[in-house]
């Protein structure tokens, strides 16, 4: 919390900072310094040593700890779910679960159905059901209060002091790793149902031969493959920028109960804290499921692109 | 944006979620959906089906109750007739075994009657000759007048 030994950029930087396990200055991979303080890690950070294991040195051999685990835990349940559901699923005598999960199953499908032309894709509807609940069971972590999982990972203690997990992001999607993982992810299937149904040079010629026809290549190239390439990069920075600055707000809210308990003026901030945490929970809570929603579709439409020859 | 291995880590979990999903998840749902469709469409089918059939037979009963009901028509009908008929004959009957008592009844008094009459003249001739026989004082040969008392006893 933001004390007299924390201040402000501190407590927010601490609050950016990903749980990273990489590869130290000296080849070998460990947590970086003072992210995890149990054990052999605790004891490192403290004795001089001829290697440094700063974040910045890492560079990309670096694993976001908090972001795989939180990520896997939740995709881990929303499979379990659906699997427990689906194992005991009956068409003539569903379950309650069971009729809330066919009312997923419904939307999905429909909205798929809705916008993707092609039929008999097996990989489209599964596609677009894990993404939405799974993007959505992500973005819900930003509910929680910020401090709540780095608090009990920490040992129950203010982030000033080292404690066993000093660093935990709770929110995967506010790193940018997560949704840019999903959305190479789709942009690998793009380029791969793009070149399978239009064949290379058809997929190449919509690149370079449109708008303006082979005359006008360099032009077209300038307009269409930034386009081409910005949508799928948008997709992944759309659901990371909408949810980082949700959860940038909530840490900003976070600041005002740094002296609740310290002086009638830090009660006052901290009562006003409460009321903009509030408001800004119930206003987040549209971006949450939106944001889902919106990766979802935009997977589906941009899919659905790769399968149709256009102009 | 510190992109790093966690990039491809994402994208691993990602693909292992979707395939997980492709292979466990939609696939039964999907069919249960599907046989719930069609359950519903052919319960549909058989209520319109059912709806159809219950009209043919609305209309076969129609049919059958109206044939029912002239057939009893003409059942009764012919009763009628018939007990006219039973009536009829047994008014003729009845007529004719009275007209045939009567003519026997009249055959037995005329026959009582010409009885009676054939013993009054027998009698009345008897009546006569003994009448005569005192009134002549003498005895009248009955040969000999034989014929005349014949007359008489005609003429009565």
């Amino acid at each position: 919390m933001a004390s007299k030994e924390l201040n402000s950029t501190d407590f927010i930087q601490h609050h950016l900072q990903n749980l990273t396990f990489g590869e130290c200055s000296d080849g070998k991979w460990r947590f970086a310094d003072h992210h995890i303080n149990i054990g052999k890690a605790h004891t490192e950070h403290k004795t001089d040593k001829d290697y440094t294991c700063d974040v910045k040195e890492m560079g990309f051999n670096a694993i976001h700890v908090d972001t795989m685990v939180m990520s896997l835990l939740l995709g881990g349940i929303v499979s379990f779910l659906f699997w427990s559901i689906a194992r005991k699923a009956s068409a003539t005598n569903p379950s309650k679960l069971q009729n809330a999960f066919e009312y997923v199953i419904d939307f999905v499908r429909g909205a798929v159905n809705d916008t993707f032309e092609p039929k008999g894709n097996k990989i489209i509807g599964p596609l677009a059901l894990t993404s939405i609940s799974w993007i959505l069971l992500m973005n819900l972590m930003d509910l929680l209060p910020v401090d709540l999982i780095p608090w009990i990972a920490n040992g129950f203690q203010s982030s000033v002091n080292y404690g066993p997990v000093h660093y935990f992001k709770v929110l995967p999607v506010a790193d940018i790793n997560a949704p840019a993982g999903m959305a190479l992810g789709i942009a690998i299937m793009i380029h791969y149902y793009s070149i399978k149904n239009k064949g290379v040079g058809g997929f190449l010629a919509e690149l370079t031969l449109q708008p303006l026809g082979k005359w006008a290549l360099p032009f077209n190239m300038i307009v269409e493959i930034p386009g081409f390439y910005a949508k799928q990069a948008a997709l992944g920075l759309r659901l990371y920028g909408n949810l980082f600055a949700g959860e940038m707000i909530f840490i900003l809210i976070a600041l005002l109960f740094g002296s609740f308990f310290e002086s009638i003026a830090g009660f006052m901030w901290g009562a006003l804290g409460i009321l903009l945490h509030l408001g800004w929970a119930i206003f987040h809570i549209l971006i949450i499921a939106l944001q889902a929603y919106v990766f979802m579709i935009l997977t589906v439409v941009f899919l659905n692109q790769a399968h149709e020859a256009h102009h | 944006m510190n992109f790093n291995f966690t990039l491809i880590g994402q994208l691993l979990a990602f693909i292992l979620f979707v395939w997980f999903c492709m292979r466990y998840v939609w696939p039964p749902m999907l069919q249960i959906l599907e046989e719930r469709e069609k359950e519903v469409a052919d319960g549909l089918e058989a209520a319109s089906r059912g709806r159809r059939e219950l009209e043919e037979a609305n209309t076969q009963r129609d049919a059958i109750v109206d044939e029912a009901k002239k057939e009893a028509a003409d059942l009764v009908s012919q009763a009628g007739q018939r007990a006219n008929q039973m009536v009829e004959d047994a008014k003729s009957q009845a007529q004719e075994e009275a007209d045939r008592i009567k003519t026997s009844a009249k055959a037995d008094l005329d026959q009582a009657a010409k009885k009676a009459r054939e013993e009054i003249r027998a009698e009345v001739s008897a009546l006569v000759v003994a009448g005569a026989e005192k009134i002549l004082g003498s005895e009248i040969d009955q040969e000999k007048n034989a014929e005349i008392i014949e007359e008489i006893s005609k003429e009565l």
